[in-house]
């Protein structure tokens, strides 16, 4: 065992971890933060995104060792300080962008990073940056909404056949 | 996945060094090495990470070459090449989505040189070198067959070197579920004649289509092609498509290449 040390939403965590160790297991076993999920554990569905000094990862694909020292970002910190929904959030809360919500973390997640490179992203945009984020359930187009909603631009034209 | 002891040097000196014990393997994003490890297709027992070797990152331009860090990621290529080797860019922006394009690099995308891979198409096309921490090998040299290249054991990836070309531009027809190519063409016009890389679609992996190159050196447009098909032997047949559709397919995107060739 090997002890490892990252900021996980502005708080230091530490734990002592295997070679192996998957950082989606550090996160949800050692920190307890269970947000972030795991829905195909071979790097193609970004439930468990998360970002790691800022970027978008698959927490699936990445080790707990390979994270030492960062900030990761997990759903956990996202809402705003006296506990209620950020933008994006409410705005998947708004236009259904969920229902299981099993995929959801990830694409809140997704969404996040996506706007925070590109502040106001093309119907086509969103959709091409939320490739890596598979949804079982709402068929996209209200997630699309959702993104475009949080970004503060009208989600009328959106294609919705 | 199967438990391993996990170096993470600072220099390639000290990578090297590390990986010249036995069964150790080195991780780059670990985009591709750490899925064959969970279906424990390859069980390493020690993995020495690149990523914190700085000086094998970065994108730089050297004269009418660009010099690409092995540990480079493809989003990095993707924002970086897009001035100065559009055509790379362009292949870097479509590699997978963005958080495998966070992680992923140059060096372990060659030295995996997955048949269905897009950077062997680039560096093929861009008749590029791979420079690794004991020598230069010249890209017609480097790739040797499906998941096959010159690397030697415990080798590394430092840099490659792409001549920029006039013109150039990677066209990929996607397999929609993994996001790979299932066909992918690479043209780069040179002051010296075109290179034509095909990935995705041969059983040996990437290769040149040679007539093509030839008819677009005389023309570079995409009625010089006309009346040129690819030969399906030889060619991946699967549930995807079968050796013919590739072959169809390989006709079809370099046309589309030259075309948008920029
Ligand atoms: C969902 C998904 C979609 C993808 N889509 C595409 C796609 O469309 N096109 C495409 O081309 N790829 C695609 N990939 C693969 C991706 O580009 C990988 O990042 C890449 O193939 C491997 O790079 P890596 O840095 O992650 O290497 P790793 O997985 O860390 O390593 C791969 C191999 O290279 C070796 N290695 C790593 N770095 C070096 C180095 N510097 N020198 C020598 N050996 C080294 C390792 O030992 C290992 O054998 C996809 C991957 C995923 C998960
Ligand atoms: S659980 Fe990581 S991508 Fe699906
Ligand atoms: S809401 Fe169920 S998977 Fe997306």
């Amino acid at each position: 065992m090997t002890s490892v040390k990252m900021t996980v939403n502005g708080k230091s965590v530490s734990g002592e971890v295997e070679g192996r160790t998957l950082l989606v297991s550090f996160l949800r076993e050692q920190a307890g933060l269970t947000g972030t999920h795991v829905g195909c554990d071979t790097s193609q569905c970004g439930a468990c995104l998360v970002h790691v000094n800022g970027d978008a990862v698959k927490s699936c694909t990445m080790l707990a060792l390979e994270a030492e020292g960062a900030e990761v970002a997990t759903i956990e910190g996202q809402a705003n300080a006296d506990g209620s929904l950020n933008v994006i959030q409410q705005a998947f809360q708004d236009h259904h962008g969920l229902q299981c919500g099993f995929c959801t973390p990830g694409m809140v997640m997704s969404a996040a990073a996506l706007l925070k490179e590109n502040p106001k992203p093309s119907e086509t945009e969103i959709r091409e940056y939320l490739q890596g984020n598979i949804c079982r359930c709402t068929g996209y187009h209200n997630i699309v909404k959702a993104v475009l909603a949080a970004s503060g631009q009208d989600v009328g034209a959106i294609a919705a056949e | 996945m199967y438990n391993f002891e996990f170096e993470q040097p600072t220099t390639v000196a000290d990578a090297v060094k590390a990986l010249s014990e036995e069964d150790a393997q080195a991780l780059g994003g670990g985009q591709t090495l750490l899925p064959t490890m969970k279906q424990r297709l390859a069980m390493p027992s020690k993995l020495v990470s690149l990523t914190a070797i700085d000086e094998i990152k970065g994108v730089k331009k050297d004269g009418d070459q660009l010099v690409i860090g092995g540990g480079t990621t493809h989003g990095t290529v993707a924002r970086e090449a897009a001035a100065s080797y559009p055509g790379l860019a362009g292949l870097a922006s479509k590699i997978g989505d963005p958080a495998v394009r966070n992680r992923g690099t140059m060096g372990g995308s060659l030295a995996n040189n997955d048949p269905s891979a897009c950077y062997p198409a680039a560096l093929l096309a861009s008749g590029g070198t791979v420079v690794t921490d004991r020598r230069e090998i010249a890209a017609d040299d480097y790739f040797q067959g499906m998941f096959t290249t010159a690397l030697e054991e415990g080798e590394i990836i430092t840099a490659v070197k792409l001549p920029i070309p006039e013109k150039s531009n990677y066209q990929k027809f996607e397999q929609p579920a993994s996001r790979f190519p299932l066909v992918g063409v690479f043209v780069a016009k040179y002051a010296g004649g075109v290179r034509v890389a095909v990935t995705g679609a041969s059983n040996e992996g990437v290769f040149r289509w040679t007539e093509a190159e030839e008819a677009l050196s005389g023309d570079f447009s995409a009625s010089a092609l006309e009346g040129l098909s690819a030969s399906a032997e030889g060619m991946i047949s699967d549930i995807h498509g079968s050796s013919e559709y590739r072959a169809h397919l390989i006709g079809v995107m370099t046309k589309r290449a030259v075309t948008a060739a920029a």
